[in-house]
C-alpha cells in the first residue's frame, strides 16, 4: 500500500483501464500538449504511454461531450476532460439533451458508456471560473454523479465508471489534486452508488461530498475536543444517491447537518434534508442544518472569497449550535 | 500622423510591457493571485486598434485584458489596483485580472470564458446600428477561440444583420499548450471566408499595420458595409498565464519571435528613423513609464480590501423587497455564520 496524490491516483486509475480495454481513449483540451499533460496534470505521460489514444482537442466542450457521446454511441469508451467544471456549461445541451436523454428515449436501444471528468474548485479564479454545480448534475435522471474526496475512491470510482455503461459526470476537485491517502497495490473498484463512513460518532452525523468531506473531517477533530463525536457520511455518489447509510447513521445521532460547497438555494443539502426528513422524520432531536456557499458570483479578492466559500470553521460553527440546541 | 500620436502609441506599448513585468514580479511576492495572463509581446495590437477608433466606440476582449485596459486609459493604478484584489481597482477586487472593465471609456470588459463575448459583442453592434449612435464594436478573440460554436454562430449572425463589428484574432499560434495546427483544420482567413466576411491578415507585431487594418474595418463599419475580420499574426512572449511553465513550445521558435518585438521595432522603424526622437529622450519615456508603474504599485499596494459589507452589492440592479440573503429568501443562515450581511438597496 503506497500514498499517492488524488492526481496520481486518478492517473493511475485511466492507465490500468487503458491497459485493460483498447476502446478507452482521452480527449479534451491540452490533455497532451500543457505543461506535459493537462492542465492540472492528471493525463502526464500517458500521450506516451498510449500513441494515438490521448489527444489534444479544439477548444469546443460541445463538441468534445457530443463527439464523445457519438463515439461511445459507436462503441468507443471515451474518457472526456473538461478542463474545469465552469466549461462544462458550454456542453450543458450535450450533457443533459444528448448523454443523458440516450438509453431511456430510445428505449434501451442505444447506450453512452462515457465518462465526463472535470474539476471543481476555486483559487482566487473569480466568477467564472470558481463555481460549483454539483447540484445540478445531480438533478438529472439517466446520469451517474460522481465526486470522490479521496485518492482511494478516485481511483476506484474512475475504474468503475469507465467500465459502466451510463454516461458518468466524474467531479474531481482542484483542491484535491496534491492530498495524499494510501492507495493498494493490487485492483479493486469503488462501485457507484455508495456512500462510505469517513469517520464515526455518536453525537451527529455530517452528509457531505468532495472537498467539503476533508473540511468535516478537520471539523470533527475541533469538535471532538470539546466532546462532540461526529459521524461523517461521504457521498462519493451524489446520483443514485446512497440514503441507506445517511438512514443509519440518523438512527444513531439523531442530528444531521449537510454539508456542501455550492450555493445554498437549490442545493444538494436541500434535497437531502427534505428526503431524510420525509423518511425519517421521527428520528430528529433538531431541525436538519445546512452548511453551504453564500449565493454570490464568487469575487476575486481574498477576503470576499473567503468569506463566500464554506469551510472546516463553518462546520464547526454549525455543529456547535446545533449541540447547543441553537437553531 | 502627429508626432505626439506616434510617441504616445510607444509609451502605451512601453507602459504595457512593464506593467506585465512588474505584474509579474508581483504575482511571484503573492500579491496577485489566480489566474494572470500578460500581454508580452502582443502590446501593438491593442495599442494600435485603441489608436484606430473613437473613444466612444465599444471594445469587448478576453481574459488577456490588462493591456487593453490601459490602452483604452484605464489608469495604471486601478488596474494593478484590481490584480491586487483592492477596492481601487476597476471592479473594486471583484472580477481580478481577467475581468477587467471600464464602461465610462467603453471598455465593456475581459471575459474568461473562451468565445463566450462574441455573440455580447454582436449584440451591442446590433445595438449601435440600431439606435444609430455611429459606433463600430471591435472584439477581440484568441486563435484557441475560433473553434467554439459561439465563434461560428457570431460570424453568421453579424454577417446576415449586417452588424458594425470587427471580430480582431489576436493570432499568437496558441491556445495554452495547443498549437494551432492542431487546434483548427484550415486557415484563419478561411474561417472568415466561411461567411463571406471582409477579411484581411495584419502583421500582429507592427503597431502601425494594425491601426491601418483596423481604421479600414471601421470605416467599413461606418460605411454600412458591415463586419471584418482581422487576422493579427501574433506571438507572446511568455506562458500562457503565470501556471504555465511554458515547457511545450520550442525554444528556438519563441526566440526568433523575440528577434520581432514590436516595442524597439516601432522604435527603430519609425521613432528614430524619422527623426522623431533620440536614444535620449527613449531613455526619459522608459523612466517615466517605469516610475508610473511603480506608483501604480505603492497605490495598489495602500488600497483597502473590499469590505466585506459590499459582498450582496449588485447582485441585483433593482432591488427585490423582502429579499434577505443574496437573491435567497431564506433567513439568513447564521450556520454560515461569519457573515451576518444582510442587504437591501442594492442586493
Ligand atoms: C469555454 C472555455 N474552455 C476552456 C477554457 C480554458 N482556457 C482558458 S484560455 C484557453 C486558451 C485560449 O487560447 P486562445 O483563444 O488562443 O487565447 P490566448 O490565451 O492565446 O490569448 C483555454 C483553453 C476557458 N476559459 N473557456
Ligand atoms: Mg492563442
Amino acid at each position: 500500500m503506497a500514498e499517492i496524490t488524488y492526481r496520481e491516483a486518478l492517473r493511475r486509475a485511466l492507465r490500468e483501464e487503458m491497459q485493460r480495454d483498447p476502446t478507452v481513449v482521452i480527449w479534451g483540451e491540452d490533455v497532451v500538449a500543457y505543461a506535459g499533460g493537462g492542465a492540472y496534470g492528471v493525463t502526464a505521460g500517458l500521450a506516451k504511454e498510449f500513441p494515438g489514444r490521448v489527444r489534444d482537442t479544439p477548444i469546443a466542450e460541445e463538441a468534445i461531450v457530443g463527439v464523445g457521446i457519438g463515439a461511445a454511441m459507436g462503441g468507443m469508451r471515451p474518457v472526456c476532460e473538461i478542463m474545469t467544471v465552469n466549461f462544462a456549461l458550454v456542453a450543458w445541451d450535450q450533457i443533459v439533451n444528448h448523454a443523458a436523454k440516450q438509453s431511456h428515449m430510445f428505449n434501451g436501444q442505444i447506450k453512452v458508456p462515457m465518462v465526463i471528468r472535470t474539476p471543481n474548485g476555486h483559487g482566487r479564479t473569480a466568477a467564472t471560473h470558481s463555481q460549483n454545480f454539483d447540484a445540478w448534475f445531480a438533478s438529472i435522471p439517466s446520469l451517474k454523479v460522481v465526486a470522490p474526496a479521496t485518492p482511494y475512491d478516485a481511483k476506484g470510482l474512475l475504474k468503475s465508471a469507465i467500465r459502466d455503461d451510463d454516461p458518468v459526470v466524474f467531479l474531481e476537485h482542484l483542491q484535491l489534486y496534491s492530498t495524499r491517502g494510501e492507495v493498494p497495490d493490487e485492483e479493486y473498484l469503488v462501485p457507484i452508488g455508495e456512500a462510505d463512513y469517513k469517520r464515526r460518532g455518536a453525537h451527529l452525523t455530517i452528509v457531505t461530498w468532495g472537498r467539503m468531506t476533508i473540511e468535516s473531517l478537520k471539523a470533527a477533530q475541533v469538535l471532538a475536543q470539546e466532546g462532540i463525536e461526529v459521524e461523517i457520511v461521504d457521498l462519493r455518489t451524489l446520483r443514485p444517491l446512497d440514503y441507506a447509510l445517511a438512514l443509519e447513521s440518523v438512527r444513531k445521532t439523531h442530528r444531521v447537518i449537510v454539508v456542501e460547497e455550492g450555493w445554498r438555494t437549490g442545493g444538494l443539502g436541500a434535497e437531502i434534508a427534505a428526503t431524510l426528513q420525509e423518511i425519517a422524520f421521527n428520528e430528529l432531536d433538531a431541525p436538519i442544518a445546512r452548511v453551504a456557499g453564500l449565493e454570490v458570483p464568487m469575487p476575486y479578492a481574498k477576503n470576499l472569497e473567503r468569506a463566500t466559500l464554506p469551510f472546516a470553521e463553518d462546520v464547526v460553527a454549525a455543529a456547535r449550535a446545533m449541540m447547543h440546541n441553537e437553531y | 500622423m502627429d508626432k505626439d500620436e506616434l510617441i504616445y502609441m510607444y509609451r502605451q506599448m512601453l507602459l504595457i510591457r512593464v506593467f506585465e513585468e512588474r505584474s509579474a514580479e508581483m504575482y511571484a511576492k503573492a500579491k496577485i493571485a489566480g489566474f494572470l495572463h500578460l500581454y508580452n509581446g502582443q502590446e501593438a495590437i491593442a495599442v494600435g486598434a485603441v489608436s484606430a477608433l473613437n473613444p466612444d466606440d465599444e471594445i469587448v476582449v478576453n481574459y488577456r485584458d490588462h493591456g487593453w485596459a490601459l490602452a483604452r486609459g484605464c489608469s495604471a493604478r486601478a488596474v494593478m489596483a484590481e490584480l491586487f484584489g483592492r477596492a481601487d481597482g476597476t471592479t473594486g477586487g471583484r472580477g481580478g485580472s481577467m475581468h477587467l472593465v471600464d464602461v465610462k471609456r467603453h471598455f465593456w470588459g475581459g471575459y474568461a470564458i473562451v468565445g463566450g463575448h462574441l455573440p455580447l459583442a454582436v449584440g451591442l453592434a446590433v445595438a449601435a446600428q440600431y439606435l444609430k449612435t455611429g459606433r463600430v464594436t471591435l472584439c477581440s478573440m484568441g486563435d484557441g477561440s475560433t473553434n467554439i460554436g459561439t465563434f461560428h454562430a457570431a460570424l453568421n449572425w453579424a454577417k446576415l444583420w449586417n452588424a458594425p463589428i470587427i471580430f480582431l484574432v489576436e493570432n499568437n499560434q496558441y491556445a495554452m499548450g495547443t498549437s494551432y495546427d492542431v487546434h483548427s483544420a484550415v486557415p484563419m482567413l478561411q474561417k472568415a471566408a466561411g461567411y463571406n466576411m471582409y477579411a484581411e491578415e495584419v502583421d500582429g507585431m507592427d503597431v502601425m499595420a494594425v491601426r491601418e487594418a483596423v481604421c479600414r474595418a471601421a470605416e467599413r463599419a461606418r460605411r454600412g458595409e458591415g463586419p471584418s475580420f482581422l487576422n493579427a499574426v501574433t506571438y507572446r512572449f511568455r506562458g500562457h498565464s503565470m501556471a504555465d511553465p511554458d515547457v511545450q513550445r520550442d525554444k528556438q521558435e519563441i526566440a526568433a519571435w523575440r528577434q520581432r518585438d514590436p516595442i524597439p521595432r516601432f522604435a527603430d522603424e519609425v521613432l528614430l528613423k524619422q527623426n522623431l526622437l533620440t536614444e535620449a529622450d527613449l531613455q526619459a519615456i522608459r523612466k517615466s513609464v517605469e516610475e508610473e508603474v511603480e506608483d501604480a504599485i505603492a497605490f495598489a499596494d495602500k488600497s483597502p480590501e473590499p469590505s466585506l459589507d459590499t459582498l450582496y452589492d449588485y447582485i441585483y440592479m433593482q432591488p427585490v423587497s423582502n429579499m434577505q440573503i443574496g437573491g435567497s429568501l431564506m433567513r439568513p443562515p447564521k450556520t454560515i455564520g461569519r457573515l451576518s450581511a444582510t442587504s437591501n438597496g442594492r442586493g
